[in-house]
């Protein structure tokens, strides 16, 4: 159900969907090239260096550098309610990378490039629909609903 | 390999215009370029029109502008990819000349970018990267590009201020250039009074949506030769891509589309950096000017920031850059930013730029980047 992934979301159907169930769930998934052996971030069902299309999910640990980030001011649609907002890049201890938003447990003048984060699975509580998303937040942070990852 | 050669230039006002339809503007550079080349129009054998389609409320845009200008029944097509759409052009001009299936093109660049009501314009901003993976979490364009920028700062110490001094540069020559939509010199305290974009982004750090058609008459050798005009050849024709996500690309502080793309140009030209000797780069952010400094070969690799900080970048520096106010000052009208790039180019080449004219001018450069990267297109132009 990869229409669950996003605050708003723009491809509901794709390969990877199971992704999102895995993310309810508190688990961060990469995917592994069942053929080669090549992991990616994020999941890809086809893979960039043998060609194959079997593929499986492999659990990452969300351990991650920040690469770069930006406060968002100027919002785009559906995202004014929540403005102003920050976004960073990380690295994955495994492997790839990832972009989301700084989480609560961050505060702004605490960023710094270079820094250990947590990639955390989150629900979005206030809305009726399922909605999940990841957050990067302090090392050792675990998931928002009270399971632990 | 034969040569390709610009008999004719032509440039519109950019700007609000909402005084005209898309094909009305492609219709002011067009006639200024046949004019321009004293040729008939009816010697034009095909036209590419450079365009991003998701702007304009006509579809299907090249049948209408074709229609406008008078040219059917000859084909035209058009190409995009995204803001590098107008060089698009240019290159399968070039190429379509180079098969010897046509010989005479007319190549423009035409977009309006404010038929979109400022909702529209907002929803589109949402989806200009990877829709995905990283959409969902509200990236804009700004913000990638304040993504490189942090980056950057982080790992060559590049300024603040050293960003803003290329928006100063900018709007220096801007003021200069009657077709610019901010013809107004700017300060860097007044720079850091507008409004915050995405940090380190201010307004002062973007350039500005803008509509405008830009036009250029592509020709094979023999045809060029009997120009009355210099001829600005074509000679390095490079063109590159980079993954579509920020999340695959080696670092965050260059664009590698870029380097590939002007190394393909440089070698096929047979010159190098250092013979360019007036550039025209695609500075829709700040910092985009800098790290196409670095991905071009003007300066070292995390030396932009001081490339522009002792003025190298301006008329009387080591490689003029932008000598027209770049998109920073003109507008972007993304479909025809790539050609009026190319515009510029071939004024400097002539001696035609007036008060903004470098000296020396015998081989220029267009650098146009699509995307954050995704598509690079770098053009080496000279004359005889």
């Amino acid at each position: 159900m990869f229409k669950w992934f996003g605050k708003v979301n723009f491809a509901p159907y794709t390969k990877v969907s199971e992704f999102a169930n895995h993310l309810k769930d508190g688990r961060l998934m990469g995917s592994k090239c069942k053929q080669c052996g090549q992991e990616s971030f994020p999941p890809r069902a086809d893979c960039s260096k043998c060609l194959s299309g079997d593929f499986e999910y492999i659990e990452f640990s969300g351990e991650a550098k920040l690469l770069s980030y930006t406060v968002i001011h100027a919002a785009p649609t559906g995202f004014e309610d929540v403005t102003p907002y920050t976004i960073g890049v990380v690295d994955l201890k495994e492997t790839g990378r990832l972009l989301a938003w700084l989480g609560d447990t961050i505060s702004e003048d605490e960023i710094k490039i270079g820094m250990d984060l947590q990639v955390v699975p989150r629900v979005f509580e206030e809305l009726e629909e399922i909605k999940v998303y990841y957050s990067l937040e302090k090392p050792g942070t675990t998931w928002s609903v009270g399971q632990s990852s | 390999m034969a040569r390709v050669g610009i008999i004719g230039i032509g440039h519109g006002q950019f700007g609000r215009r909402s005084d005209a339809t898309v094909q009305e503007l492609a219709f002011e550079a067009f006639r200024e370029a046949v004019a321009d080349a004293q040729i008939d129009p009816k010697d034009i054998d095909g036209s590419v029109i450079g365009s991003v389609p998701e702007y304009h409320k006509q579809r299907s845009l090249p049948g209408v502008v074709q229609e406008y200008l008078g040219l059917n029944p000859v084909p035209t097509w058009l190409t995009e990819v995204a803001c590098a759409s107008g060089s698009a052009a240019i290159r399968t001009g070039w190429m379509a000349i180079q098969s010897g299936a046509h010989r005479l093109m007319a190549i423009i660049g035409c977009q309006k970018m404010t038929e979109l009501s400022t909702p529209e314009i907002l929803a589109l901003m949402g989806r200009v990267g990877e829709v995905q993976w990283e959409s969902v979490f509200g990236t804009t364009f700004p913000a990638y590009y304040a993504l490189f920028a942090k980056s950057h700062m982080h790992e060559y110490g590049t300024t603040r201020e050293q960003l803003l001094q290329v928006a100063v540069k900018n709007h220096y020559y801007g003021a200069r250039n009657p077709n610019a939509l901010f013809q107004k010199e700017i300060t860097i305290e007044k720079a850091l009074e507008s409004d915050p974009v995405s940090d380190p982004f201010q307004v002062y750090d973007c350039c500005a949506n803008a509509d405008g058609a830009a036009c250029v008459i592509l020709a094979s050798e023999d045809i060029a030769k009997k120009s009355k005009k210099p001829v600005a050849w074509l000679d390095g024709v490079g063109c590159a891509t980079a993954s579509m996500s920020v999340l695959r690309r080696p670092s965050l502080t260059g664009l590698p589309s870029a380097e590939e793309a002007s190394r393909i140009a440089y070698k096929m030209a047979g010159v190098t950096a250092k013979d360019i000797k007036v550039a025209e780069v695609h500075d829709c952010f700040t910092i985009a000017e800098i790290m196409a400094y670095e991905d071009l070969g003007f300066c070292a690799k995390g030396a932009g920031g001081r490339f522009i900080e002792e003025r190298q970048s301006y008329a009387d520096g080591q490689t003029p850059v932008n000598i027209d106010g770049g998109l920073k000052a003109k507008g972007h009208p993304i479909g025809a930013t790539g050609v009026s790039m190319t515009v510029e180019i071939v004024k400097q080449l002539r001696g035609e730029a007036g008060e903004r004219q470098v000296k020396n001018a015998d081989a220029g450069l267009t650098h146009n980047v699509g995307g954050i990267g995704q598509y690079c297109f770098v053009h080496v132009l000279r004359r005889d």
